[in-house]
């Protein structure tokens, strides 16, 4: 530290730095939400919609958060076959990516749910017809009962979900793999690991580290995108703000509801986000 | 059984990576307990025999015995024959998500099925072999090049390897830190390791090795003692290479 720097001009640049290094845009949202706590508990209007329509939350973060359990799983699956030697599997992945990234996801999420799961019904009936023929009625029979009406629309929303973003996470998950040096495989072998052993052990926890802030930010996405399933009536916020809306025509307090509800829970999350990025890269 | 005589036999080993031949040609006995050194301009094919003997690169035609054992396309087999040949990365290669003593524990405990009190005695035994011990809690990042290639050799010797592969163990450090690895390796050498080091340290190769070998263009030009090669090579090739390394 240099004591002889004249202070007065450095204090005087600092207060212009630190007002110009101010997150404005932050105070900017700070202020929408008390604006909005402020409605939602002053003004009757807009108390009514915030009570009929905080009745989808619940509907809204458990699609999200199994939907997204599932999509890891998946995405882990298609992102080892995408970097997988073996030609069946490398191929297979590349072609559920490539699929779910060439249509929209609001026809995706239409198809599987309406299309995509009566055909699995049909198979798994079908399936149950033959072990009844066979002579394994006692397997055959559960089968064939198997009907699309055991499979509500929030089920079938999950699972669309769930396909769209398992193909996201597998690049997501792909490139993470792929940024670990290829010595670091090289060595595991060297001692003798198998490629599974090299894999688990060695390669996918510091993939994983890396791909964490990516991760999460898809998370945020996904609960954006979660709104997407209204069409199938499921009733998250989205719905039920359509349905306040359409019984009582007022689209304002309505949509300036679920807006702001959105916006507080992935607000959140991008903090959370932040903090273990930041977190992460001062372990580095 | 009889035990072999060698216990690393490479038999016309062909290496092709697309049109440039990385070996061409490459027969090799070393009997067990024999410490080689390998010295060749860059792109002689060194590093790519190495990575052959344990089939960390599959060669493109030819034999490799390790032990009695001939190296094929069984993963299986090779994971288990690989757990005899210890290999040293020019780079380290530590896992940098472990700590010192992790790095030498993981394997033990995956691939050996050492239980974790076990795998961790193990594991300092090797740490204060290389003379560390004081650093089995910290990560890679906060080692030395010397330290980290210390610990990449107790990583190594903790799978009780029959064979130890270094591939320019010393090429990536600070020249102060060069002579603590050079000394683990001296010690092993004495302890009657078989090993093959692809190094350029003369003074490693005076002192330890048994035989030296010269490669160039894929193949061995010279195979003989250190002091043969060094005070009387044969082939021309031998003697450029050697007036161009000694020459400061």
């Amino acid at each position: 530290m240099e004591p002889s720097a004249p202070k007065l001009d450095i204090r005087d640049d600092d207060r212009k730095r630190s007002l110009r290094d101010q997150p404005w845009w932050f105070y900017a949202i700070i202020l929408i939400f008390i604006w909005a706590a402020y409605i939602f508990y002053a003004r009757e209007n807009y108390n009514e919609a915030f009570q009929f329509i905080k009745v989808g939350i619940g509907v809204t973060i458990k699609t999200s958060l199994i939907s997204y359990a599932f999509a890891l799983i998946l995405g882990l699956l298609a992102g080892l076959g995408r970097i997988s030697k073996n030609i069946f599997f490398n191929n297979l992945a590349r072609l559920y990516v490539e699929l779910i990234r060439g249509i929209p996801m609001l026809v995706l999420i239409f198809f599987i749910a309406l299309v995509g799961v009566p055909m699995l019904v049909d198979g798994v009936n079908a399936l149950g017809v033959w072990f009844t023929e066979i002579g394994l009625g006692f397997l055959g029979t559960p089968l064939s009962a198997f009907g699309n009406k055991s499979l509500t629309m929030n089920t079938r929303a999950i699972v669309a979900l769930s396909v769209t973003y398992g193909a996201f996470l597998a690049e997501i998950f792909r490139a993470g793999i792929q940024s670990i040096e290829r010595g670091q495989m090289e060595a595991a072998r060297s001692l003798g690991m198998s490629y599974g052993q090299a894999m688990r052990h060695i390669i996918l926890p510091q993939a994983v580290r890396n791909v964490l802030p990516a991760l999460g930010n898809d998370f945020v996405a996904m609960v954006k995108d979660s709104s997407l399933v209204s069409i199938l009536a499921v009733r998250d916020i989205t719905q039920v703000s359509r349905l306040y809306a359409g019984s009582t025509f007022r689209f304002r307090e309505a949509y300036i509801t679920v807006s702001v509800m959105y916006l507080s829970i992935t607000v959140m999350l991008s903090l959370l986000v932040q903090v273990m990025e930041r977190r992460l890269s001062k372990n580095d | 059984m009889t035990r072999p005589e060698n216990i690393i036999v490479l038999k016309d080993l062909y290496k092709h990576f697309g049109e440039v031949r990385a070996l061409d040609g490459v027969n090799l006995n070393v009997a067990q307990g024999k410490v080689i050194v390998v010295i060749g301009p860059s792109g002689s094919g060194k590093s790519t025999m190495l990575r052959c003997i344990n089939h960390l690169e599959a060669p493109t035609s030819g034999e490799v015995w390790i032990d009695g054992q001939q190296l094929g396309k069984n993963e299986k087999e090779l994971n288990e024959i690989r757990t005899e040949v210890g290999m040293v990365f020019q780079l380290f290669n530590l896992f940098p998500h472990l700590t010192a003593l992790e790095n030498v524990m993981i394997a033990q405990k995956v691939v050996r099925g050492r239980s974790k009190s076990e795998a961790r005695k193990i594991a300092m035994d090797q740490l204060n072999r290389v003379g560390i011990p004081e650093k089995a809690d910290v990560h890679p990042s906060n080692l030395s090049g010397g330290q980290q290639q210390r610990v990449a050799i107790a990583r190594a010797l903790a799978m009780n390897p029959k064979i130890m592969l270094f591939d320019e163990p010393t090429s990536a450090l600070d020249p102060e830190m060069i002579k603590e690895v050079l000394d683990v390796m001296l010690d092993l050498a004495k302890e009657g390791m078989t090993m093959v080091c692809v190094t350029h340290e003369m003074g490693f190769a005076r002192s330890a090795a048994d035989e030296v070998i010269f490669m160039d263009n894929g193949q061995i030009v010279e195979h003989t003692t250190p002091h043969d090669l060094y005070n009387n090579p044969k082939e021309e090739r031998t003697k450029l290479f050697l007036s161009q390394i000694l020459q400061h």
